[in-house]
Order: structure tokens, then sequence, then C-alpha cells
């Protein structure tokens, strides 16, 4: 007994040096050691504060997008194989639901040229499935299995957009994830911490937009004053393929300006690969960007066409940057001429963030500001060293020197937890914490099983090492049944559950294993301990 | 110390009015449900946006309110969620029904901007430093910083803005109601503070948390809280099965779903929001109920070995009395913990510890009037039937102990 005794000590002693290390690691200070807390412990957003948001990408628009471009695809290589129809129209879908539905219509192609046309379909769009509506007319559709592929990767290239924007707005620890099923939900769920201002934090994500450089209008490249002016100007009517785009307003501008936009994109910010900011050889501000080989070549088309013309920025439905085409550009250009350093840093930003493949729209924010989270944090420690106290005390009283085996077990079980926490590197959330509440409880209920069944067996006349021998072994296998209970719920909680359901899940179940360990192994060591020094005791506080 | 010896109480003999009691609740509670036309559920659960506000003095409710409704289309609710450990703090709520998620992000930006215009000084100029950003603050005071010649390069700017909002979030709960209360701050000195007195001003609120929930969200986060619940409990239900006998396992779910329903129709009664923070406490009262009952089932199966001619009852009876000690305890320690909760815990934390306050008292007693009364009727039934006197035991193998 006395060399189990030793073993038993030495494994105790060494888990917790292993978990103080874990919550505190080797602070040379006082400083230090409040640090390596803080870095350790880490907190849940709606403790420490942050933004949680949850966002739709909206596939139904890249869907739409790539049937639009292979009607356009297919209308170019149509003409060049002379076959012509009278008119393509691709449906407009409206929500995530809809974007199995897309569909491209083709009305009027020669009955003559029909097998051509099917031909042309067939090598020119592989993935689309066409179907004749009648001699004429047809519909297309994208194939089952690439539908899935795209809206897949429209998902995945919006996490990559945002999470690229998001850095680069320089806010740290945040992660932009995939939320629910990939493929078949569409959300993604995007994590601010420290976003000390919950409006801005939505501003930030809700800049994510297409960006497009589109060529404007070469009859009106001056400003309009507002919308009635341009449309005055206009004579009433908007022309055809036309938009008219509102201006980013500027420090230092003077009033809104409105320019006459092609509404069709020369190219995307899919064709963008760099920008950065910098200075020509006069010092003034520019911007330079790189283009994709494909972008360059679309692009070198344009501006070969359009030398002297002007150019649009587009972001967010609003321009950002007008420039005037000074030549032709293949794959790298610059704009030149901004006033400060700061235009030209935010519109490399916004070039070189790219253009996501699909909108998003905000379904859910839960914003906690830091001060929220520190109130909760205050109001938590208060509420859990009030709680703590009376348990001690209330233990302390009834079971006598045997209470202090409960509250030793008690604070190790804590300790376990925290540097559990520390080393999975998890965050300590809300339910979390509601999680160490039932650990709390059920770390209670196993010491006052366990002294129960010891009272029980000396008040039938067992000697004191029998009696904790046998009130150990008895309240063991409810220890055991209470325990797998609760912890095969947790595991089916952490399987269908979500967010805050599976931070509770997390903490009860290594709360629990830690529970095993200290009001079984830690507390029945203490209890040897005690009955080792004195042989043959009469009598056990208790 | 020692509160229960050798008790000998009938309990299982008063089982009638305790079941009687539990559907009195269960009724009370639904028909609460009924009259007040559904559950009331927090943000998490249904479509609306929201903002937690401090107020600097006692809010006036009914100046928010009409505030809001000039610009905020549908219904404008201000709660009060002073109480707690938490003072002149409200919740103001819009609930958009079917206007979709854009609506909601416009009300939920709204909200911010009708409180400014109605409390702050919106045409000052001046920056209100309770309801700011780091950047914000931070570009505000760079320019003139430098004009009052402070002379501070760009990341003690930062630090020194940092250190501002640090104070004002940590030491007064993000609600400032006077700039010297600054004079803590490191590297706070004269210039700095005539500058900020100069460029700032201080709102009697602070916007302290929004949310805004779309109705795709709201719907799914109910459904899937509710999925896996039920999956926890089935999972309970077959290791109790396994471990004793299936009744014994119908029993203790049963009670988890009788301890879950009534402290529901409490919060009903007493008019209160199903969050999902309530729902991590649901989870939690079933955890606790279900160990509750584990324990006194653990003693009866226990019991039912050693003495094979006793009645059922007599050895639940005995069982429920040999584990009354530890029952009073375990529940009373736990109760003690949750009150502090309740007590001190904050707006945040109220629902939860209401809901385990509830919890642990239905809790308790549901193992010993709700769970152990099922399996005693159904093995009376079962023994009518066959005819034979003597009662099963648990059916798994249970090795002695060591």
């Amino acid at each position: 007994m006395q060399k189990n005794l030793k073993t038993r000590t030495v494994i105790i002693v060494v888990t917790i040096l292993v978990c103080i290390f874990g919550i505190i690691g080797i602070p040379k200070s006082k400083a230090d050691l409040v640090d390596n807390v803080k870095h350790n412990i880490r907190l849940g957003l709606d403790l420490k504060g942050g933004s949680h948001l949850v966002m739709e990408v909206q596939v139904q628009d890249a869907v739409k997008q790539d049937a639009q471009n292979t009607m356009e695809h297919l209308q170019q290589e149509g003409v060049k194989a002379n076959i012509v129809w009278n008119s393509a129209e691709v449906s407009d879908p409206q929500s995530v639901d809809d974007a199995d539905k897309v569909t491209a219509t083709v009305k009027g192609v020669a009955a003559a040229k029909a097998s051509d046309f099917r031909n042309l379909v067939g090598t020119e769009a592989p993935n689309y499935v066409l179907t004749a509506l009648n001699s004429t007319d047809y519909s297309l559709k994208l194939k089952p299995s690439d539908l899935i592929d795209l809206k897949k990767l429209t998902v995945q290239g919006a996490i990559d957009t945002i999470g690229n924007r998001i850095n680069d707005m320089g806010v740290s620890e945040t992660s932009v994830q995939q939320y629910g099923q990939s493929g078949s939900d569409y959300e993604i769920l995007i994590q601010l911490p420290g976003v000390d201002d919950p409006a801005k934090a939505k501003e930030l994500i809700g800049k994510v937009a297409q960006l497009t450089i589109n060529g404007v209008d070469k009859a009106h490249d001056t400003p309009f004053a507002s919308r009635e002016d341009a449309m005055a100007k206009l004579g009433g009517i908007l022309p055809l393929n036309e938009k008219l785009y509102k201006m980013k307003p500027r420090v230092g501008g003077q009033g809104d300006e409105w320019y006459l936009v092609n509404s069709v994109p020369v190219i995307t910010g899919k064709d963008m690969r760099n920008a950065r900011p910098g200075q020509d050889d006069v010092r003034k501000w520019q911007t330079s960007f790189t283009l994709s080989p494909d972008g360059g070549k679309k692009f070198a088309r344009f501006t070969g066409d359009h030398v002297n013309d002007k150019l649009a920025v587009i972001l967010d439905n609003q321009i950002v940057s007008v420039a005037t085409i000074n030549e032709r550009i293949e794959d790298s250009g610059r704009i030149m001429g901004l006033s400060t350093e700061e235009e030209a840093e935010d519109l490399s930003r916004y070039l070189r963030s790219g253009s996501l493949p699909a909108s998003v729209k905000p379904l859910s924010e839960n914003s906690v500001g830091p001060s929220l989270g520190a109130d909760s944090i205050h109001q938590g420690i208060v509420s859990a060293i009030a709680g703590l106290l009376a348990v001690v005390t209330v233990m302390l009283v009834y079971y006598k020197r045997s209470g202090v085996n409960a509250v030793l077990a008690l604070i190790l079980n804590t300790v376990i937890l925290l540097a559990a926490i520390s080393y999975l590197h998890a965050a300590l959330t809300l339910p979390g914490i509601a999680g160490v509440i039932l650990t709390i409880g059920m770390a209670v209920d196993s010491n006052v099983l366990i002294f129960e069944r010891i009272r029980e067996e000396l008040r039938t006349g067992k000697g004191v090492i029998a009696a904790v021998d046998t009130g150990f072994n008895k309240a063991w296998w409810t220890i055991v049944d209470t325990h797998v209970t609760t912890v095969v719920s947790c595991a089916f909680l952490f399987l269908f559950g979500e967010g805050p359901v599976r931070g509770f899940a997390v903490t009860l179940t290594i709360g629990l294993i830690a529970n095993v360990f200290t009001a079984v192994f830690v507390s029945r060591t203490i209890f040897n301990w005690e009955l080792s020094g004195q042989r043959g005791m009469e009598a056990l506080s208790i | 110390m020692e509160l229960f010896k050798n008790t000998n109480y009938d309990f299982l003999g008063k089982k009638w009015p305790f079941i009687i009691a539990s559907l009195v609740l269960t009724v009370a509670g639904f028909g609460s449900i009924a009259l007040r036309g559904g559950l009331k559920y927090g943000i998490d659960f249904k479509e609306g946006a929201l903002i937690q506000v401090k107020f600097a003095s006692p809010p006036e409710d009914n100046k928010i309110r009409e505030a809001m409704l000039h610009k905020i289309k549908g219904e404008v609710s201000v709660q009060d969620l002073s109480g707690n450990g938490s003072v002149n703090m409200v919740e103001i709520a819009t609930e958009a029904k079917g206007q979709g998620e854009s609506q909601l992000n416009a009300n939920r930006n709204d909200m911010q901007s009708v409180l400014t215009d109605t409390f702050g000084q919106p045409g000052s100029g001046k920056l209100d430093l309770n309801n700011t950003s780091q950047s914000e603050l931070a570009n505000r005071l760079r320019d003139p910083l430098a004009r009052a010649g402070v002379a501070l390069s760009e990341d003690q700017v930062q630090a020194l803005v940092a250190n501002i909002l640090g104070v004002s979030n940590t030491q007064h709960s993000g609600l400032l109601t006077d700039l010297s209360q600054l004079s803590s701050v490191p590297g706070m000195n004269a210039g700095i503070m005539n500058t900020l007195r100069q460029e700032c001003y201080l709102a009697p609120f602070h916007v302290a948390g929004a949310q805004m929930v779309g109705p795709k969200v709201g719907k799914q986060l109910q459904e899937k809280a509710v999925e896996a619940t039920l999956y926890a409990l089935a999972g309970m239900l077959v290791y109790i099965a396994f471990r004793f006998e299936w009744i014994y396992g119908l029993g203790a779910v049963i009670a988890c779903f009788h301890d879950t329903l009534i402290t529901i129709g409490l919060f009903s009664l007493f008019g209160k929001e199903i969050s999902m923070t309530v729902i991590a406490a649901l989870l939690t009262l079933v955890g606790y109920s279900m160990n509750d009952t584990i324990v006194i089932f653990d003693r009866i199966r226990e019991n039912l070995k050693i003495s094979r001619k006793e009645s059922l009852e007599a050895v639940m009876n005995r069982a429920v009395n040999q584990t009354l000690s530890r029952t009073v305890m375990t529940s009373g320690l736990t109760f003690l913990t949750v009150i502090a909760l309740f007590v001190w815990g904050g707006p945040v934390l109220n629902g939860f510890s209401f809901a385990l306050v509830c919890g642990i008292i239905v809790g308790t007693y549901s193992s010993v009037f709700i769970a152990s009364p099922i399996v005693l009727f159904w093995h009376n039934y079962a023994d009518s039937r066959r005819k034979s006197p003597v009662v099963g035991v648990s059916s798994a193998p249970r090795k002695a102990v060591r």
C-alpha cells in the first residue's frame, strides 16, 4: 500500500504541474503571469467582445453569371460558324433556392441549323444540358454535377475573398469558415474578435461586393451632378446597356458625381491578380495592377479600341475611381494622378481584394461590445466565487476534515478544466461556463456520494479503513453510470448541435473526465495518505 | 454533522400529491403558453434586431420608444434589463416579420443613429466618446493632438486610444460620465485632456451589444437545438436501458422531459424569454436531473440484489431514504451556486440561472416522484399480468465491486 501510495502521489503531482504549466506557463514576473493567463485561456466572443456574423453566399448569382458567360461565348462561336438565333435569355433567380433552376432559353434557331446548333453546344458548352422546346427554341441548363461543383467553388471563393479583405483591414484572430454542410448550405460564419464598434464590423463585411471595371460613355465622360441632371441631359432615356453610377464621396469632392457607364464590365475582380500603391517619377501617387492572362487579353482589346476614353472602377455599385486610358494596356497597368497616399492605398486594396464570385447577404449578427463582455466576466467571477465559497463552507461544516478532500478535489477539477481548455486551444464561452457549473455540481455530487457511503459503512460498525474502502467501491459504479450517461448525451449534443450547444458539450465532457480523476483517484489518495499516517485509527473526521 | 440518519419516510406512498402537483404545473405552464399565444423567444430564435444600451441615468422608455417609432417600421419594444448586477440598461428590439434580412439590418443600424439624434449631440460636430471605435477615435485625435503640441508617434497615438477605450470599457462599463474619469489612463496629460475636451463629448448612453437574426437562421437554430436535445435524450435512454432495464431508461427520460416541460412552462408564466443560453441551461438541467435519477436507480438496483423478497415499493422507499442525505446535500449545494448566479450573474445570465433555479427543484423531486413511480407502475402492471410476485432485477450483468 505504501508503494502504491507513492505512485499515486507522483501521478497527481505530475498532473498538477502539467496543468499549471498549461495555464500560466513559466512566468518571470507578475505581469508575465497575467499575460500568460490571458494568452492561454482564450475567451469566446461573447465574453471578450466581438462580432459573430452569418452570411449567405448568393450562389445563384454565380450560376446565372456562368449561364450568361456561356451564352455570350456560344453567340460568338455561333456567329463564326454561321449559326444565329433571335434571342437568348437567362432566367433571373431570386434566392439561393432558385440556383438549381437557372435556365437559359435560346429562341429562333433556324430549323435547318438544328443539328449544327446541337454540335455547337456539345463542343463549346459541354457542361450544359440542351433540351429542345420546339423546332426552333431550346433551353440550356448546367449539368447537376457541374452545378454542385460551381456552388461549392463559389462558397469557397467567397470565404477566401472575405478572409483576404478582413485580413487587409488589420483585425487579428479572425475566422471565416463554412457554416453548415458544404454543398447544400451556402452560409459562412465570420468571427471578428475585438472589433470595438459592432456597426463598423458590419460595414467591413458590407463592403464585400463585386468589383468590376467598366467603360464610361464616350459622349458623356464628365460627371453629372445628380441622377435627375443626368436624365435631363440624356433626354429622359437611359441608353441601352448603360447605367448610371454614383461616385463614392471623396474628401474635398464637390457634391455628388454621377457617371454613365457601360453595364457590361470590361474585366471583373476575378481577372485581377495584384495591385499596390506607389509613387511615379514626379512623386505623384498611383496604383499599379497586374491582370490574369485571360483578363489581360480582354483588357488589351478594350483599351486598344478606347484610348483617351475613361474607365470606371466600380465596387459595391459605387464608382471608387475614374481614370483615362492613356494607351493600350495588356496585363499590367497603372492608375495615375491620385491625390493622396490613402487614396492609392484604398484603391489598391479594392482592386487586390478581388471580386466575390457572388454577393453575400447577412443572415444574422451577434455583436458583443467589449464593455458588455467585461461586465459578464466580472459578474460571472463574482457569482462563481460566491457560489464556490458557499459550497466550500457547507462541505467543511458538514463533512469536517473529509470536506477538505472534497474542496481540494473541486479546486483541482477546475484547474484541470482550465488547463484542458488551454491545451485544446478552445475558447471559454458563456455556454461553456454553463458546462463548468454542471461539472462543479457533479463534482460535488461525486464527493457527497462517496462520503455518504463511507458514513453508512461506518454506521454498520466497520473499521475506518474498511469503511473507506467499501464506500469508494460502492460509490464507484454510481459515479460511472452518472458520468457515462452524461458523456453519451454530450456526444449527441456535439454531433447534432451547433455553436453554443457544442461549446457546452465540450467543456462538460472535459469536466466529467477530470472529475472521475479528482473525486475518485485524488480524493482516495488523500484518504489513504491520512489513514496510512495513523495506522489503526479509530475515528475518521467525516 | 449529519442531518438524515436512518430515515424511513414513505416517499412512494406520497407520490400522488406530487404527481398531481406536477400535472397542475404542466397544465398551468401550457395554459399560459396558449394564452400568450406561444412562447416568448429570444432574438436568437425569431427574426428581429436588437441593441443593448446602457444609460447614465434611469432610461425614459417612452422617449426611446417614440423616437424609434419615427424612423423604424414595425413594432419596437424597450425592455428593462436592470437588476442582477447591472443598472440603467435596456434592450431595444424591433421585430420585422416577413421583411427579410436587409430590412432588419437597416433597422439595427437605424436604432443606433436614432439614439444619437435623441440623446446625443449630433449637431456639435464632436465625436461621441461613449460610442466610438478605436480607429475613429485615433483619426479624430491625431491632428488636433499635433496642433496642441502633444508630440506622439503613430504607435503612441494608437496605444493612447486603446488605453482610453480600455479604461472606459473595463472600469466604467463603457459609459463615461465625465472626461476626468480618464485621468488614470497611462500617459494622460493636460494637453491630451484638453484636446479630448475639444474634440469629444460624452453621450449619456453606450451601445453595449447588437444582435440581428434573419428568419432563416432563427428557424435553423431552433430546429438544431431541439434535434440535438432529442438525440441526446434517446442516447441516454439506450445507455440506461443497457445498464438497468428498459423501463428504468424510459422512467428517467420521462422525468427529464417532465422537468424540461415544467421549466419551459415557468418561463412562460414569468414572461421570460427562451434564448440560446436558456437552451444551454435546459441541457444542464437535463444532465442534472438524469444524474439525480441514476443515483437513486443505482441504489434500487443494489437493494434488489440483497433483498428479493421485499416488495419493489419497499425497496424503492429504502433506496430513496438511503440516498436522501446525498440528494439534499447535492441539490442544496448546486442550488447555492445557481442562486449566486441568479443574484449576481448579470442580465446575460439571468435567463440561464432562472432555468437552473427552477430545474434543480423540479429535477430533484422528479427523480423520486416521477421516475421511480413509472418503474413501479410498470412492474406492478407486468406482475399482475404474470401473476408472479418476483420482481425483475437488472438484466445487464454487473460485476461485483472491487
